[in-house]
């Protein structure tokens, strides 16, 4: 699959390989309600390897949400065929109701209608701490 | 009244790994105003806010009389949904103390939490009873949830194994109140230092003023967890050595913290069994220590410290009660803005002085 052959939409390049399916996935993108195409485990430069997402159509990335999954990403923009912007996803200090707190006796699990949320606790090492009971972040 | 939390941006990272200040620096500037917030984690608060609490809390202990009627017509709502004798009698007591009033309930089955009731909605319908609410619910982040539903300033009295602020403030009052200093000291804590809250919360505060050698003292199985080890690492002026063996090092310790080791943290009653007679401090152990040492608990103790050592001067837990009682009464008053009568912080009074000499 060549670039070019997303004419309006977005690719997702440098994506962690075989975390494609995953990253859609909490980016709520729904494979079987998109035009897409999924490039896994194919070779990169800088990586070694790496998944490619192409998306065909307008819709909204959730960056905050790439940049904490995929850190290493970037969004092409592609506008009639051509790449017109390439945005680097930037490390969120906040996440909201991207993943959720696995820890038991957090009250995320028990009380209703509270975000999950998360805050960047550490850069260098990016790691995220649940808002409310402090637990680290596990996708 | 529209109660304003501490933690309102929570896009700022946490400030457990980044010391905020030296009590010195910080305790030339007047602290900023507490009035109408809540406090659901000592990072809320500025050293300087801490050492004013602890000022207040010392001034109020002198000074019973004066401060009895400052919250007169004040009204405390307890929420405590799990057992506590201690924390919810002392948060009463101290209301009650300044003049003021208590409404609450103790176990979630008093309470509509029963029915099914959220947190929030609790709080949101006592907030139109009370001035102020205390809580303490087992699931951790319980008092934040309470804060931001709250129209009062919410304290948060402990929530799960998460945070308990004002036991911490009571363990500052203590050390305050034998030494006359936060710094300068070599501070060992014993037991489970795993699953204590207390603990973690005590290393992580004290870190912020700097200036404390930590000795921690634990079996493998109930070690220090890597984040407070990082916390340490990342005050400069801290320094930390972990050891198995009281005896080895009491000779050492201005300040021991014993902990007790608690059955409801397991999830397996034979490992609770294994591990809980490990550290007991008794007559003959408390002999190597120093004169001046003061040995501090959070209570209750189960066996951990032997009742021999209750007569010993050096045994502070007890005051550590009383403590408890008296920050809570200057955290009472400050979040409700009540002023005590006579008193007058440090840094006001600084800038006072400050102010006349200008003059």
């Amino acid at each position: 699959m060549e670039v070019t052959s997303v004419t309006n939409g977005i690719i997702i390049d440098h994506v962690p390989a075989g975390t494609a399916l995953k990253v859609l996935s909490y980016l709520r993108i729904d494979p079987t309600a998109n035009r897409l195409a999924l490039i896994m485990n194919t070779s990169s430069q800088r990586y070694g390897s790496k998944d490619i997402i192409k998306i065909e159509g307008d819709r909204n990335i959730d960056l905050a949400a790439l940049g904490f999954l995929a850190r290493q990403a970037s969004v092409c923009i592609v506008r009639g065929g051509r790449i017109v912007e390439k945005v680097k996803p930037p490390l969120p200090e906040h996440l909201v109701n991207v993943i959720a707190c696995k820890k038991p006796r957090c009250v995320t699990g028990s009380e209703p209608g509270i975000d999950q949320a998360f805050h960047l606790a550490h850069s260098d090492r990016q790691e995220y701490r649940c808002d409310y009971c402090d637990e680290e972040a596990e996708l | 009244m529209s109660a304003q939390t501490f933690l309102v941006n929570q896009a700022i990272p946490q400030s457990p790994h980044s010391p905020s200040g030296t009590l010195a620096d910080s305790s030339r500037q007047p602290p900023l105003s507490m009035i109408g917030r809540s406090l659901v984690t000592l990072d809320d608060l500025s050293t300087g806010q801490i050492q004013e609490l602890l000022d207040k809390a010392h001034y109020i202990d002198g000074h019973r009389g004066e401060v009895a009627d400052s919250c007169k017509g004040r009204l405390l709502a307890t929420l405590f949904y799990e057992p506590s004798t201690r924390t919810r009698l002392s948060f009463e007591t101290a209301m009650l103390r300044l003049g003021g009033q208590v409404i609450g309930f103790a176990g979630a089955q008093q309470s509509s939490v029963s029915k099914g009731e959220s947190i929030s909605d609790t709080v949101k319908t006592v907030s139109n009873y009370a001035d102020i609410i205390a809580i303490r619910h087992p699931k951790e982040g319980a008092a934040l949830v309470a804060s931001r539903a709250a129209g009062v300033p919410v304290i948060n009295a402990g929530d799960g194994g998460h945070m308990h602020p004002t036991q911490t403030l009571a363990d500052l009052a203590t050390i305050t109140s034998r030494f006359g200093r936060l710094t300068g000291l070599t501070v060992g804590l014993c037991g489970d230092l795993t699953f204590g809250r207390t603990v973690h919360s005590l290393i992580e505060t004290l870190c912020r003023f700097g200036g404390v050698n930590f000795v921690l003292i634990s079996p493998e199985e109930l070690k220090t967890p890597q984040y407070v080890i990082d916390c340490i690492k990342e005050s400069p002026s801290c320094s930390y050595t972990e050891v198995k063996d009281l005896t080895q090092v009491i000779g050492d310790l201005d300040v021991l913290y014993m902990t007790r080791v608690q059955k409801e943290r397991f999830f397996n009653e034979d490992d609770y069994l294994r591990l809980r007679d490990s550290y007991i401090l008794d007559a003959g152990k408390l002999a190597l220590a120093k004169r001046t040492m003061a040995v501090l608990h959070p209570l209750p103790r189960v066996n951990e410290i032997a009742v021999e050592v209750d007569a010993d001067p050096r045994a502070a837990y007890f005051e550590q009660v009383r403590n408890g009682m008296l920050v809570r009464m200057a955290l009472e008053s400050s979040l409700l803005g009540v002023e005590l009568p006579g008193y007058e912080s440090v840094g006001a009074a600084g800038m006072k002085q400050e102010q006349e000499v200008k003059d």
